[in-house]
């Protein structure tokens, strides 16, 4: 288990935590390899089923961040996002998924730092959960 | 039995109404009710309600093809009254499309003509997980998540994706279900594990917020899984953080598609 190395798919909106990530970046700040992003017009535009797609594909963790609650690009979106993941939450729970796989945050334009510690601390939570096999076997015993 | 026969050849022989959806006689002990269209007065003979008759009717509200037939009286149980509020909370029904014939355990028959007057109505019911279902429900919540995880998976493996879980469901109307949609394909079609999980993910989720505990998607399916469980802890979850409840007025906001800016965070880093 040692040498297991996490797939993090981050999913972001494209104003504040793209920015930010972004400025993880121009700041030369380090952070962990593992993670893919996937940008976003909104947390809003983040169905549940894309979550689902990311671990059927291969993802043994899962990053979801926007702007801040009142402090958002568009009026709303953000806010609707975080109802549906207190119900998302709760039904992955009740099915006996780990919710530690998928941590959710809000990641400002200017928080690039914030988001190297997000991405390191998801990165190794992962990786002491170890890989989501249970999950990816899922889709070897369907027919695609 | 004999008031509520007597109250549909009324409605029909005014013409108050073009249809009265209610309960017939059934094909057998597996089977004793089912749904049966009364266009004649002469043929109100065969409404019973009996505590077999346990579907939610407020189903065939959303089927073009009894739409077409014309204003109808609904025999609605409490759980069909409050998916009538839902649907006209979803701008579904409108007022004064249907007139719901609310019946109880004791074969009390009270008309109700408007969306207001079911709203009285349904006020005065408990609508509150039954002790049983809390204590069912528990039982799961306690569980340890693998286990919690072995037992759906069991429970999923056995899904046929025939979908009679969507079909039971009155709040299932969409005319296009994403599961039909391929281009994408987000649900996988044959029946295996991972089609199976995400389909039952995705129908407990559209429902979050909506459902009104009638509980006629496991008795509708073939295979005998718990749907009733996924839908009892998503409606306590949506109670327990938005405080919310569905089917209880004509006019509102539906949980999932509104918020509040205090909305609980604790989980968001």
């Amino acid at each position: 288990m040692s040498d297991f190395e996490p797939k993090i798919v981050a999913f972001v909106c494209n104003w504040c935590t793209y920015a930010g990530a972004d400025l993880t970046g121009t700041n030369r700040m380090k952070y962990s390899p593992r993670v893919t992003i996937i940008r976003f017009p909104c947390t809003g535009r983040i169905d549940f089923m894309l979550l689902l797609k990311a671990f059927a594909n291969g993802a043994d963790g899962i990053i979801v961040s926007g702007c801040h609650p009142n402090d958002y690009h568009y009026s709303s979106g953000n806010f609707h996002a975080r109802r549906r993941w207190i119900v998302f939450r709760g039904l992955l729970d009740f099915l006996g998924i780990d919710v530690r796989r998928v941590q959710f945050s809000w990641v400002s334009a200017a928080e690039g730092a914030k988001w190297a510690q997000l991405v390191d601390a998801t990165a190794e939570q992962i990786r002491q959960l170890g890989p989501f096999s249970g999950y990816h076997k899922l889709r070897g015993a369907g027919v695609e | 039995m004999e008031t509520l026969r007597n109250k549909a050849r009324e409605l029909l022989a005014s013409k108050t109404v073009q249809m009265v959806i209610g309960y017939g006689r059934g094909s057998g002990e597996a089977a004793p009710a089912r749904a049966v269209f009364i266009r004649a007065a002469a043929e109100a003979e065969s409404l019973i309600f009996d505590a077999s008759c346990q579907q939610n009717l407020a189903v065939y509200l959303m089927k073009p093809e009894v739409r077409q037939l014309g204003k109808a009286a609904l025999v609605a149980t409490p759980s069909a009254l409050r998916t009538i509020l839902q649907l006209a909370a979803e701008n579904q029904v409108k007022d004064h499309d249907l007139l719901a014939l609310a019946v109880d355990a004791q074969g009390e028959v009270t008309p109700l003509a408007t969306l207001q007057t079911i709203e009285a109505h349904v006020a005065a019911l408990d609508c509150n997980l039954s002790a049983g279902e809390k204590t069912e429900l528990q039982k799961y919540v306690a569980l340890d998540p693998e286990q919690r995880r072995q037992f759906w998976q069991e429970e999923f493996a056995r899904c046929l994706k025939c979908y009679a879980c969507r079909g039971a469901c009155p709040l299932c109307y969409c005319s296009r279900c994403t599961v039909e949609c391929n281009q994408p394909q987000w649900i996988p079609v044959p029946a295996h594990d991972l089609g199976n999980l995400e389909w039952n993910v995705m129908r407990a989720m559209h429902l979050a917020g909506r459902c009104v505990n009638c509980g006629d998607c496991s008795r509708a399916c073939p295979v005998g899984i718990p749907l009733y469980l996924l839908n009892q802890r998503l409606l306590s979850e949506v109670l327990a953080n938005f405080n919310f409840r569905s089917g209880m007025a004509a006019k509102a906001d539906n949980a999932m598609s509104t918020f509040k800016p205090d909305d609980p965070e604790d989980f968001i880093r």
